[in-house]
């Protein structure tokens, strides 16, 4: 047992805060703004009854009424009710690459020439924006081999649902109405769900007994309505395919495109890309391997590459250079169409382009190394721990996550992956369960990226170390877990309920007091 | 507090041992004379031990069938008197009528498989169950994987972390055919047993809603929609392949094979011979649709043998549908699906990869084997 290690005794903070309009007062304000002058009355009127009436409102908007100093410190005590990876050892959220976001880089996007200007100002006046985007382009054109870029989508599945969107305008273009695609069950879940909502049927292969998708399986899966595949590599755990050129020429060879989900690529910068492998589209996370924020769950950026001659079916516009200028192409007739407003979110892009030119291409692929050999190096302390596996232990390399089990632990004691879930809280740091589907028992993901120290990844497999000592020896103070946070259950159910679910203000009063009704 | 019952077959498993296959009606007594000796007692224990602290209150028969045991465990108890040292099923069908009369939040049940069929032609799904593997023959999904295991899942579900409930298929296995070497295996009937909830976080109040039921019904949503005209559809049997008929607005047959044509119910728990008959009598395209049914996976052989060999033959490999919730694929994950017509021919033919609906336009690739 390591002893040496500090584990943190860890409170979570409890505000007991309101939601903000709960906080408004009628008549506070933030900023006094000087009444209008007569000189600018006399040019303009009173602003208002140039509206024409019928899009001119007659109450004020529903917005809370408050003073700066309150509304400062309601945020700043939500920070404190705060977990995010600013503030733990964070590599518990296997597959989602918590790594640090350079500080330095918010003063790029939070400068007035980034912050300020608008998506729909004329080309001629953002010629530095679009030369970001451009070259951010070019970067990947090294980092995935690929030819053409698309910054639109806002995430990572929606990365992967604008590339679903451009096989089916390829198809149709075609003139073919191929309708399958084809994933794994250790890929991650948005490629078993995107392709769906653009009117493909799924087909999911089952991993071999190496915990490789299962050739023979996809053998059998292939036919002339497949339509594409749509796969991770290295999957969510953590094994690389690397007979991915087998699966890739087999699909090429009746007609289906090829789609690699690279939401994921630390461990992958500098060493395999995904023109090599023969994919054809691939999508890439700014806000994972690139360093942007996530934002908690965005704005951020699913970058899509794309072969030269699917270049005409990417979501336009596009970014071009003639010459010395940038512009955007919306020539593009046979396009899926938009997938989002306007043309990417800035902000994460300027972060990932500053982050790669930081690093260089030598940067890059150490970045990669590094996390691999952390990953390499946390596995190893894991496995010691008591009750702690790994799947499909016989292959033993991986590349920069594992999927660990607690089976065993679970057997002899009767706690597993949900009961080490509730315990961590007390230790200041979190872990996740994994994605599904839960066929490995009791399962959990850790991915140690670059940029944690020897002592963090140590405190971390320490407190886990520590957790499993509990379950075997110490039971009650695991049942009773969490104990040092200020919610002890979630109510779920709420989340699948349409009846319940609030995600805004308005309809909670609308679902819990009838607000609308009142009004 | 919660109410926990408790019925324990005290002979189950004995058979086993002394390769008796079963100690239904005279075999317990052939059992006893080689030698044979109860394992249950230890087997519920073992289970049993697991809970301590809990706060709970059981409920059980007197004696061997649960009063017994919870005595040496130092559990409090009230155990219903009349329940004597040599048993029979019928005491188990008497115990699980008064479980069902005390209304118990769980009834634990520790036997085999024809403990269980005991235990759900009494309660069929109107208890929530969990069967403590201890007898001899387990074809049942009714229990959980080990004695220990069981004890984890009634920790926790007194606990509260695992309420939500899922129905398992009771099967029933012929013991005379089962010593011949043969498996006659028929599907009994349905018990709601707990699963753990794939969320993290116990569920202790609140409006429940029932994920498992909500993934039934998208399956079947997919496979119903893909129905098209002039196909006569032969659905059967189990749950999954019921929740089809009820996507039809239909009342099909839990336990038997029905047919469907142009979303109209043509045959009702049809047999072997009445399915060539209506096979004979269609001009167009048939296809059988099959749900793997208990923990084993089979998708012929088991519970559906109006699938004769001859139907089977008749529709053809290509137009086997099979569907399957995704937890139920989960649950069968590393392991084939399998098939058991009785025609060694067409099970080896019928093997290979086979794609599974298990959602919403959603499928999985599985390998069906002959063994």
């Amino acid at each position: 047992m390591d002893m040496k290690t500090k584990l943190r005794r860890f409170h979570q903070a409890s505000w007991d805060e309101p939601i903000i309009f709960e906080l408004s007062e009628p008549g506070q304000r933030g900023v006094l703004i000087p009444r209008v002058g007569s000189k600018v009355k006399d040019e303009v009127g009173d602003g208002i009854s140039e509206i024409p009436s019928c899009v001119r409102r007659t109450d004020l908007p529903d917005l809370p009424e408050m003073g700066q100093f309150q509304v400062l410190r309601h945020f700043n005590h939500l920070a404190q009710e705060n977990l995010g990876a600013d503030y733990n050892v964070d590599i518990g959220q296997g597959t989602c690459t918590m790594k640090y976001s350079p500080k330095v880089n918010e003063a790029f996007v939070s400068n007035h020439k980034m912050a300020d200007i608008h998506p729909c100002q004329e080309e001629s006046t953002v010629q530095g924006a679009l030369e970001i985007m451009y070259r951010l382009g070019e970067c990947f054109r090294e980092i995935c081999g690929l030819d053409c870029f698309s910054l639109q989508p806002g995430g990572g599945s929606h990365g992967a649902l604008a590339m679903a969107s451009v096989v089916r305008a390829y198809f149709k273009g075609k003139g073919e109405d191929r309708d399958e695609v084809i994933t794994t069950f250790f890929s991650h879940p948005a490629d078993a769900a995107v392709p769906i909502v653009k009117g493909f049927k799924v087909v999911v292969l089952p991993p071999d007994e190496e915990g490789l998708p299962d050739l023979e399986a996809f053998k059998a899966a292939l036919s002339e309505r497949t339509a594409a595949i749509f796969f991770t590599n290295p999957e969510d755990t953590g094994i690389y395919n690397s007979r991915i050129r087998e699966f890739t020429g087999l699909a090429r060879s009746v007609g289906a495109l090829c789609c690699y989900d690279q939401a994921n690529a630390n461990g992958l910068l500098g060493i395999a890309r995904a023109k090599e492998a023969d994919f054809d589209l691939s999508f890439f996370n700014l806000h994972k391997t690139f360093s942007s924020p996530h934002g908690c769950g965005g704005p951020a950026t699913g970058l899509v590459a794309a072969r030269e001659y699917l270049r005409d079916y990417l979501p336009a516009p596009l970014v071009i250079k003639t010459g010395n200028s940038y512009s955007l192409d919306w020539d593009l007739p046979k396009s899926c169409g938009k997938v989002k407003s306007f043309y990417g979110t800035l902000p994460a892009i300027v972060r990932a382009y500053a982050w790669i030119r930081t690093l260089g291409a030598d940067g890059l692929k150490e970045a990669s190394m590094v996390a691999v050999l952390n990953n390499n190096y946390v596995m190893k302390k894991l496995l010691a721990i008591k009750g702690c596996s790994m799947a499909y232990p016989h292959h033993r390399a991986r590349v920069e996550q594992v999927r660990y089990s607690w089976e065993r632990m679970k057997e002899e004691t009767g706690f597993g992956t949900g009961d080490v879930q509730r315990r961590i809280a007390d230790f200041g740091t979190h872990y996740w369960s994994s994605h599904e589907p839960w066929v490995i028992p009791e399962p959990f993901t850790i991915e140690p990226c670059e940029s944690y120290s020897k002592a963090d990844l140590d405190e971390y497999c320490a407190i886990l170390e520590r957790i499993s000592y509990e379950c075997y020896n110490e039971p009650e103070i695991v049942k009773s877990a969490p104990n040092s946070s200020t919610i002890h259950h979630v109510d779920h159910d709420v989340l699948d309920d349409p009846e319940r679910w609030a995600i805004t203000w308005r309809s909670y009063r609308k679902k819990y007091d009838g607000y609308f009704k009142k009004k | 507090m919660i109410k926990i019952g408790l019925i324990v077959n005290p002979i189950a498993g004995m058979g086993g041992a002394v390769a008796l296959k079963g100690t239904d009606g005279e075999y317990l007594d052939r059992a006893r004379a080689m030698g044979a000796v109860p394992k249950c007692h230890e087997r519920v224990a073992s289970a049993l031990s697991v809970l301590k602290d809990q706060d709970m209150r059981w409920i059980t028969c007197s004696g061997p069938m649960g009063g017994d045991i919870l005595r040496d465990l130092g559990f409090p108890h009230r155990a219903l008197p009349g329940f004597g040292a040599s048993t029979t099923g019928s005491d188990t069908v008497t115990a699980a009528e008064a479980m069902l009369k005390e209304d118990v939040d769980l009834l634990v049940f520790a036997g085999g498989d024809g403990t269980a069929r005991d235990v759900a032609s009494v309660v069929g799904q109107r208890l929530t169950v969990l069967g403590i593997p201890a007898g001899v023959k387990i074809h049942s999904a009714v229990f959980a994987k080990t004695p220990k295991l069981a004890g984890y899942a009634i920790r926790e579900y007194v606990e509260g972390v695992r309420r939500e409930t899922r129905p398992a298929e009771v099967m029933d296995i012929d013991e005379d055919l089962f010593r011949m070497g043969q498996v006659s295996a028929r599907l009994f009937g349905y018990m709601n047993v707990p699963v753990s909830s794939r969320s993290m976080q116990a569920k202790k109040s609140g409006r429940h809603i029932d994920s498992s039921k909500v993934r039934l019904e998208e399956v079947a949503a997919s496979v119903a929609d893909l129905m098209e005209r002039g196909t006569l559809y032969l659905l059967g049997s189990g749950s999954t392949v019921t929740a089809v008929s009820a996507r039809l607005v239909m009342d099909g047959t839990l336990l038997g094979v029905d047919a469907v044509l142009d979303g109209c119910l043509v045959g009702k728990d049809l047999c072997e011979r009445g399915l060539l008959d209506l096979i004979d009598r269609h001009d167009g395209d048939i296809k059988i649709v099959v749900s793997p049914i208990g923990g084993q996976g089979f998708i012929f052989g088991r519970g559906n043998q109006q699938f004769s060999p001859a139907v089977i033959r008749a529709v053809g490999k290509e137009n086997i549908v099979v569907m399957a919730t995704q937890d139920k694929m989960d649950d069968l994950f590393g392991r084939p699906l399998l098939v058991d017509t009785g025609d060694e021919r067409l099970d080896e033919e019928l093997c290979g990869y086979v794609s599974v609906f298990v959602g919403w336009n959603r499928k999985v690739m599985w390998f069906l084997s002959d063994s």
